[in-house]
């Protein structure tokens, strides 16, 4: 039954989290016109306005939905692995309400055009929100930069190469002295592919007993420590997409301490897994940055729950047979993870490594902030972007009822805790789950 | 010859644990080796490796006779699947499936005609219809023998993928030091040169570990692999040092591309450093065996009058491989669901 956004609904008997005020309240939500009116204690049935649907949440978490900062997509140009749509119906699946889908497409996104193509799919056929981050170089190519003022005007709301690094050092430079004058958010994959050469797991000693070469941490930390010196001569804001390991960590809490504008976030992957999971050569878990060792695990999980890392994302890259059932070092990188975003994310706050409020900030309310949405948040005037969640149910996750067009799913017969019940974009339900109502 | 030949007796008595289809001398089979593949050394006990080396001393009998064909194999079918050109491995794996009677089918597919990967799965599919008992593969890509065995129905030999294993070379490295040295246990080797890249270092450096022997590695630091200590080995990036006391001298190849500056400067400087000619020789053990998988590179990692000299068992290697491929393919096809 879906709810529609003309009538005004009232979620009761909710534990209601908001992440943004960094508290949680027994109470009810009221929604009208897709808007969140009002919140409390006070919101029981009696409250209800005249023709008001009612949501009894039987005590489960009701808080705002995901806003996933990166998101490979395939549309245009490899629809095959997946769609605005399919991407879009994982999306509400797993409680994300917003993706940025990454500007790593065929055309790439650097023209306005594109841009605005990839708004209108979404709008004619997406059901959750979703915002182009346009390319931060022309081509991605890591020479010229695109037209951030008119990419912005366009609907970009970030700029990135994706899952590629600008490695010359200059462009850089350019790039982040021009978006400061446009107060843009830089996004950058921080890797860089002279060291990363050959490598195609995290460098030790797992790498060595299968025969695999490593991709040295210092990949990562020369390349992000050259951005947080080009941020110190620039001024831009810049967000590091993905860290993975402990000494990286350490650069960006020096960085913040110095008051360079400067935020990170962590992949889902990095949070959750280690190199070992890779066992004997499963490519679904061959990812850029790479999984690392259990300590670096450890230490960008107890980064998050500080807040040096600001946002956890999914990294969602389809990728289909013909690109993973390969010799490891042959395939290609990514992992979906739109889905499995908030359950694998409930592991670090299962283990006692987290609160579930923080989790959702950098799940929500911290990507929203800096990519100036005004999701992430359960207050009064905020989209009716929300979830109902059972964070304790369990399950097994079988890829095969993965809503996404492509299956290579790293947690696949992973057990999980926590699912997404129900999933509401601008106050319409866009996922039930079958048994959500029983 | 002689200590050799006493001790390979001794350790065959004690040890020998075969029963099939050689001629026995053993009573009764205290060990069954009881794997569907050969993938790597990684994951066989010590006891499937004492097996496989005893079924190979009984083959190397068989070999060096005038009839030297068995039956054991006969009406298999063994398909030979090199990825990756070799002229030695593949012809040592042809010859011990012949001998022990099998129909044997190789198929060498020049990698740069190979639209990698999926190709491997299609191959393999189209393989394994065609009903063999054993595929032998090698291929370039580490991991990618293990993907293959997962699509098939028959056994499947790693002949190396990779820079991660190539089991049967160790395997005969392993025969080829007992038959001289009449034991491992106890012995020190060393294993020389590019480790980075060689899946012959890693097979062995398990094999040996699990029998009981010491293992240094040598090399420059820019061709040992991250994490090689990790592995319970000494590491020496100079060579006159990890060459003290050492029994036997394992040697690597390197491969041209990466002599040029890449990896090391250049042949001269690596032959000066890490090529193995008699002055270092002499500061192993007066009766340290030198050892190479082959093709050697002569003037490059090996000097001449070593790798023909008295100290030298390259040669005996070769015959072992053979031995060696035998009993694998035998003791595999013994698991074979309608053996």
């Amino acid at each position: 039954m879906a709810t529609s956004a003309m009538h005004p609904t009232l979620f009761i008997n909710a534990r209601l989290v908001d992440p943004a005020a960094g508290r949680e309240e027994r109470g009810g939500l009221l929604v009208a016109e897709g808007v969140i009116r009002d919140r409390g204690a006070h919101l029981t049935v009696p409250a209800a306005p005249e023709g008001a649907e009612i949501i009894d949440c039987r005590g489960q978490v009701l808080a705002p939905g995901l806003v996933d900062m990166r998101a490979f997509v395939g549309e245009p140009g490899a629809e095959h692995r997946e769609t605005l749509k399919t991407a879009s119906e994982a999306a509400a699946a797993g409680g994300v309400t917003t993706i940025v889908c990454m500007p790593d497409t065929d055309p790439v996104i650097d023209e306005p055009a594109i841009v605005d193509f990839v708004l209108r799919r979404a709008r004619d056929t997406a059901i959750v929100n979703v915002h182009p981050a346009a390319a931060l170089t022309k081509g991605l190519e890591g020479r010229e930069m695109t037209e951030f003022g008119l990419l912005t005007e366009a609907g970009a709301v970030a700029f990135t190469d994706g899952a590629r690094s600008v490695t010359n050092a200059q462009v850089m430079r350019r790039a982040l002295t021009y978006a400061r004058d446009f107060g843009v958010l830089i996004l950058h994959h921080v890797e860089d592919p002279d060291l990363v050469g050959d490598g195609v797991m995290n460098e030790g000693e797992r790498a060595s007993r299968l025969g695999l070469l490593g991709i040295p941490r210092e990949a990562e930390t020369i390349m992000l420590e050259r951005d947080l010196r080009l941020v110190r001569l620039t001024g831009a804001r810049y967000h590091a997409a993905m860290i993975s390991c402990a000494d990286s960590v350490g650069l960006v809490e020096r960085a913040k301490a110095d008051g360079l504008p400067v935020t990170c976030g962590v992949s889902i992957n990095n949070l959750t897994l280690n190199e070992t999971d890779i066992g004997d050569y499963r490519t679904f878990l061959k990812l850029s940055p790479p999984l690392r060792s259990e300590d670096d695990r450890l230490a960008v999980v107890e980064a998050l729950a500080r807040g040096v890392i600001d946002v956890v994302v999914s990294d969602h890259n389809p990728q289909d047979v013909e690109t993973k059932r390969l010799p490891f070092a042959e395939a290609a990188d990514g992992a979906i993870g739109l889905e499995t975003l908030l359950s694998a994310g409930l592991r670090a706050v299962h283990a006692g490594q987290i609160g579930l409020p923080r989790l959702l900030h950098a799940l929500s309310t911290k990507p929203a902030e800096l990519l100036g949405l005004p999701g992430g948040r359960l207050a009064a005037g905020a989209p009716a972007d929300i979830i109902v969640l059972d964070p304790d149910a369990p399950y097994v996750l079988d890829k095969a009822e993965l809503h996404s067009r492509s299956k290579n799913t790293p947690f696949d017969e992973a057990r999980l805790q926590g699912r997404v019940l129900r999933t509401f974009v601008g106050g319409r339900q866009v996922y039930e789950a079958s048994d959500a109502s029983a | 010859m002689q200590v050799a030949r006493a001790g390979w007796k001794l350790a065959a008595s004690r040890e020998s644990t075969y029963s099939g289809g050689f001629k026995m001398t053993a009573a009764a089979p205290r060990h069954v080796f009881s794997q569907r593949h050969l993938l790597g050394i990684e994951g066989l006990s010590p006891f499937d490796i004492t097996a496989l080396l005893d079924m190979a001393d009984e083959a190397v009998e068989v070999s060096r006779q005038v009839e030297k064909k068995r039956a054991t194999l006969r009406g298999r079918t063994q398909i030979n699947l090199f990825f990756e050109p070799s002229t030695r491995t593949q012809s040592s794996f042809e010859l011990a499936g012949k001998r022990l009677g099998a129909d044997v089918m190789n198929m060498s597919v020049a990698s740069s005609s190979v639209k990698k990967g999926e190709t491997l799965i299609d191959t393999a599919a189209t393989l394994n219809a065609m009903r063999p008992d054993i595929i032998v593969v090698r291929h370039h890509a580490a991991g990618a023998v293990h993907l293959l065995a997962r699509k098939v129905d028959c056994s499947v030999v790693n002949a190396g993928d990779g820079a991660h294993e190539h089991p049967t070379q160790a395997l005969l490295d392993a025969q080829t030091i007992r038959r001289n040295k009449g034991r491992i246990e106890g012995l020190t080797v060393a294993i020389c040169g590019d480790i980075l890249h060689s899946r012959v270092a890693r097979s062995n450096i398990l094999l040996l570990q699990a029998l009981g022997a010491r293992v240094r590695c040598i090399g420059p630091s820019t061709l040992l692999p991250a994490g090689i200590e990790r592995f319970g080995v000494e590491v020496f990036t100079d060579m006159r040092k990890g060459l003290v006391d050492a029994d036997i001298v394992m040697m690597l190849r390197l491969q041209r591309e990466r002599m040029n500056g890449s990896f090391v400067p250049s042949v001269r400087e690596y032959f000066r450093y890490f090529g193995l000619d008699r002055e270092k020789l002499a500061l192993a053990r007066p009766d340290a065996l030198v050892m190479h998988p082959g093709p050697m590179n002569r003037g490059v990692e090996i000097a001449s009058d070593v790798a023909d000299g008295a100290q030298s068992l390259i040669r005996e290697q070769v015959e072992m491989g053979v031995a060696v491929r035998m009993a694998v393919l035998e003791a595999l096809a013994r698991n074979l669901p309608n053996s």
